[in-house]
């Protein structure tokens, strides 16, 4: 059922081969399956319409050449277009020129502003700032006290006042900020609905009672079509700096970043990866597009990749392969190093097409383990000279690691196979293996 | 033949005013009745059910008609109007489509040209989507039979959708039915989540089960569980940490909760509500789809359509996953939780209150 796009796309397009340009007959499908691949990520209707109408008039002329296919050139097109819209700009905060830089945080009930709040002042605390959290929730049942509780986790102060307006709470915290040398004040605001016009009125005298340098819309990134609408609402009252997008960390296709990106305008500044303190990161066009575009999170993976694998470890494999010399003990410390990335089933939910497809497999995690304790098992002798593992051997390793035969010569099969497969491995096929890493080194 | 008529009549007034014994005994009856027909409606209530819908409804109803105005013929043109309505009400692709599709063949098998009848058209065809499914059963969850005490709700869903304020409303409705509600704290990992419990449960004046931030989820549904035996209550409701549902380990926390319940309550827990936030786009589906792994859901809540102009996403879940919804939130106030009514909501859908106070006039 989920074929990824690309997969959707060479259907399309399958009638342009032959021929030698895109024209306006020959790409109609191809845009319905772009505009379904959009809708499904939950890109708002309007900002659909006219994106692919932006595609379609770069595309049509474009030239077909010989190896390329045209559902790839269209990918690519398609791509880049997501990116140039979600701006290429890696926005941070802008400080006051004169501390202390005052940040507002605005948005709907659990789009995770709180959270979002500790966060920030988690990642400018290690940045050497001095932040003070401001709880003008008075509203949501303890929260309060859940900016506290966050608070004390950092040694980070938070600034709160029992039976005061929001207003006022926030103008003592001003003055605190200065007394005390704070150079930052994130103000964290209550949930409140577009529709709400008492609760909108409220935020919007804030803004003007404390006049902040950064007012930050939080937007969960699950939201569906009405995301636009909101971020409009909240831009309205409150003249948005810039865009946070949270749980970033689930499956959502996340198109309520392109919605909001292109209809407000605002930088995306900060995205939530998790539940813990340290999960904010900076926002990445290419990533969020290819989510979109259902095609996996392949730079993040490099990149995951990249900062566990030390480069002259993989020359020294690489150099063993060649040579065939690979041993079980290459073999251990490559597992390892792939461990060290995460989970499996994390970094498989990277690949373009495989996160649909693992939704219904389970990953034995353990597996691992098993391998590691055979391997763990054999004498530094047997792991050097595979050759040497007979059959008592084998039945000793087997007793040794608490698995059975069956499963050590499973190990050993897969092992020579893979010795073969990357003997017979030119260098020319490695390069084209590594391609997409090498690609986004670059 | 008049003097019989009125003997007769007079009789039954005379035996209406005299019959102390057989009118005590249908007093009984018919005031037993209007107190229960009273908490339903009062759960349905239709007006707070319209404020609430307000601006799914204004927006919904007011696009409908702005498109289908007099002496419109229906074409491919409207459909595919009607199909932008949809999709921007956040109904999916597939809903979409498929609802599309009966429009269609309806148009032809029934040669529907004007424009002004595709409203009732629509409005039969998404009811058949959610009417038929197994929504129409919510009496269930109230009126459970003795041998089923404590009935045990476990409530999960992702982040920031309103568990916790849903759970302190549902206790609320539990005791306004003259049930006895003890809630347990098992959302453990959020910081303040039990504080913000507590508050709830004090509003609805009813207990909660808790431990300190960080223990066992299950430990406290198992200490909940036992507790509610020794005080003998009626209903049991634990809250659960927000987790997305492509954390492994946190849906497997989930399983591990539903094994602790069955040691205290082997058929526990007999409800199991996922709670879903009306503003999320297509990804409410795959959080339906995921959390089914783990936890047998027996129904949803839908939380704050109050707020959004699509509520939508209500009959792509109907349409895909054939679970009923049971409550949805539309307000923020301690009885602004309402059991779900597939009628009342379609109506309320398309309900066009211009054109009913013209009625009037």
């Amino acid at each position: 059922m989920f074929e990824s796009l690309s997969e959707k796309l060479e259907e399309a397009l399958k009638k342009i081969r032959g021929q030698s340009k895109i024209t306006e007959e020959n790409v109609t499908d191809a845009l319905a399956e772009v505009r379904r691949a959009l809708l499904e990520a939950d890109v708002n209707l309007g900002v659909v319409k006219s994106f692919i109408e932006s595609v379609k008039e770069k595309s049509l002329g474009m030239e077909v050449k010989g190896n390329i296919l045209p559902g790839q050139m269209m990918i690519k097109l398609i791509h880049d277009e997501l990116v140039a819209l979600m701006g290429t700009d890696k926005a941070d905060v802008s400080f006051a020129p004169q501390a202390p830089t005052i940040i507002m945080v605005a948005g709907l009930q659990g789009s995770g502003k709180t959270t979002f709040c500790a966060k920030l002042a988690f990642q400018l605390k290690k940045k050497g700032r001095q932040p003070l959290l401001v709880a003008c929730d008075i509203y949501r049942p303890a929260a309060v006290d859940q900016l506290k509780t966050l608070g004390a986790k950092m040694t980070l102060p938070v600034f709160s006042k029992d039976d005061a307006q929001p207003v006022d709470i926030a103008s003592e915290a001003l003055t605190y900020a200065r007394k005390y040398g704070r150079d930052v004040v994130i103000v964290d605001t209550a949930g409140r609905l577009t529709i709400d016009e008492a609760m909108m009125q409220e935020v919007a005298d804030l803004k003007s009672a404390i006049r902040p340098h950064e007012v930050l819309f939080v937007c969960d990134a699950m939201t569906g079509q009405d995301a636009v609408n909101t971020a409009q609402a909240f831009h309205e009252r409150l003249e948005l700096t810039g865009v946070i997008l949270t749980k970033l960390d689930g499956d959502t296709r996340g198109g309520a970043a392109l919605s909001i990106r292109s209809v407000l305008g605002k930088p995306i500044k900060f995205v939530g990866v998790g539940e813990n303190i340290d999960q904010l990161e900076p926002f990445h066009p290419e990533r969020i597009a290819s989510r979109i575009l259902g095609m996996g999170d392949i730079i993040t993976l490099v990149e995951k990749a990249q900062s566990q694998i030390d480069e002259k470890e993989a020359a020294r494999l690489e150099e063993k392969l060649k040579k065939n010399q690979f041993t079980f003990e290459d073999f251990l410390d490559q597992m390892r190093m792939i461990k060290k990335m995460g989970s499996l089933r994390d970094l498989l939910g990277m690949l373009p097409g495989m996160d649909k497809a693992l939704r219904n497999v389970q990953i034995d995690e353990r597996a691992f383990a098993r391998v590691e304790a055979i391997v763990l098992s054999m004498t530094l002798e047997e792991r050097r000279s595979p050759k040497l593992l007979n059959g008592s051997r084998r039945r000793r390793i087997a007793l040794g690691s608490g698995t059975s035969i069956q499963d050590v010569n499973r190990l050993i099969k897969q092992f020579e196979d893979m010795q073969k497969m990357m003997k017979n491995m030119s260098r020319g096929k490695m390069a084209h293996l590594m391609g997409p890493q090498a690609a986004a080194r670059r | 033949m008049a003097d019989d008529l009125a003997k007769f009549f007079g009789n039954i007034r005379l035996h209406n005013d005299s019959g102390g014994l057989t009118m005590g005994f249908f007093d009984k009856i018919k005031s037993t009745i209007q107190t229960a027909v009273g908490t339903v409606s009062d759960a349905l209530n239709i007006d707070r059910l319209r404020e609430g819908l307000e601006k799914t409804r204004t927006s919904f109803v007011s696009r409908l008609k702005s498109i289908l105005f007099a002496g419109r013929k229906i074409d491919a043109a409207l459909l595919e109007e009607i199909e932008e309505i949809l999709l921007t009400s956040d109904v999916g692709l597939q809903t979409t489509e498929k609802l599309i599709d009966r429009l269609k063949i309806r148009v032809r098998d029934e040669k529907l040209e004007d424009a002004q009848v595709i409203t009732s058209v629509l409005k039969e065809e998404i009811e058949r989507l959610l009417v038929s499914t197994p929504s129409g059963e919510n009496d269930a969850i109230f009126t459970f039979g003795a041998e089923r005490r404590p009935f045990v709700i476990m409530v999960i869903g992702v982040n920031g959708v309103g568990k916790t304020t849903t759970i302190g409303k549902m206790a609320h409705t539990y005791r306004q039915s003259g049930r006895k509600v003890i809630i347990g704290a098992a959302d453990t990992f959020r910081a303040a989540a039990n504080e913000q419990l507590e508050v709830w449960a004090e509003r609805a004046g009813v207990e909660v089960i808790q431990q300190q931030q960080g223990a066992d989820p299950a430990a406290v549904t198992f200490d909940t569980l036992k507790a509610a035996i020794a005080r003998d209550s009626d209903v049991v409701i634990i809250d659960t940490a927000g987790r997305l549902h492509n954390k492994q380990g946190l849906m497997q926390e989930l399983e591990k909760i539903g094994r602790v319940m069955k040691k205290v309550k082997p058929t526990a827990p007999d409800e199991v509500f996922l709670v879903l936030d009306a503003t999320t786009g297509q990804n409410a589906l795959q959080q339906a789809r995921e959390f089914t792994k783990v936890a047998p859901i027996t129904g949803l809540v839908l939380t704050k359509l109050d707020g959004t102009a699509k509520g939508g996403v209500v009959l792509a879940i109907a349409d895909a996953m054939q679970l009923p919804v049971r409550f949805i939130g539309v307000g923020e106030r301690i009885d602004d939780l309402q059991v779900f009514n597939a009628q009342a909501f379609v109506d309320a859908m398309f309900e066009d209150r211009a054109s009913a106070s013209d009625g009037e006039v």
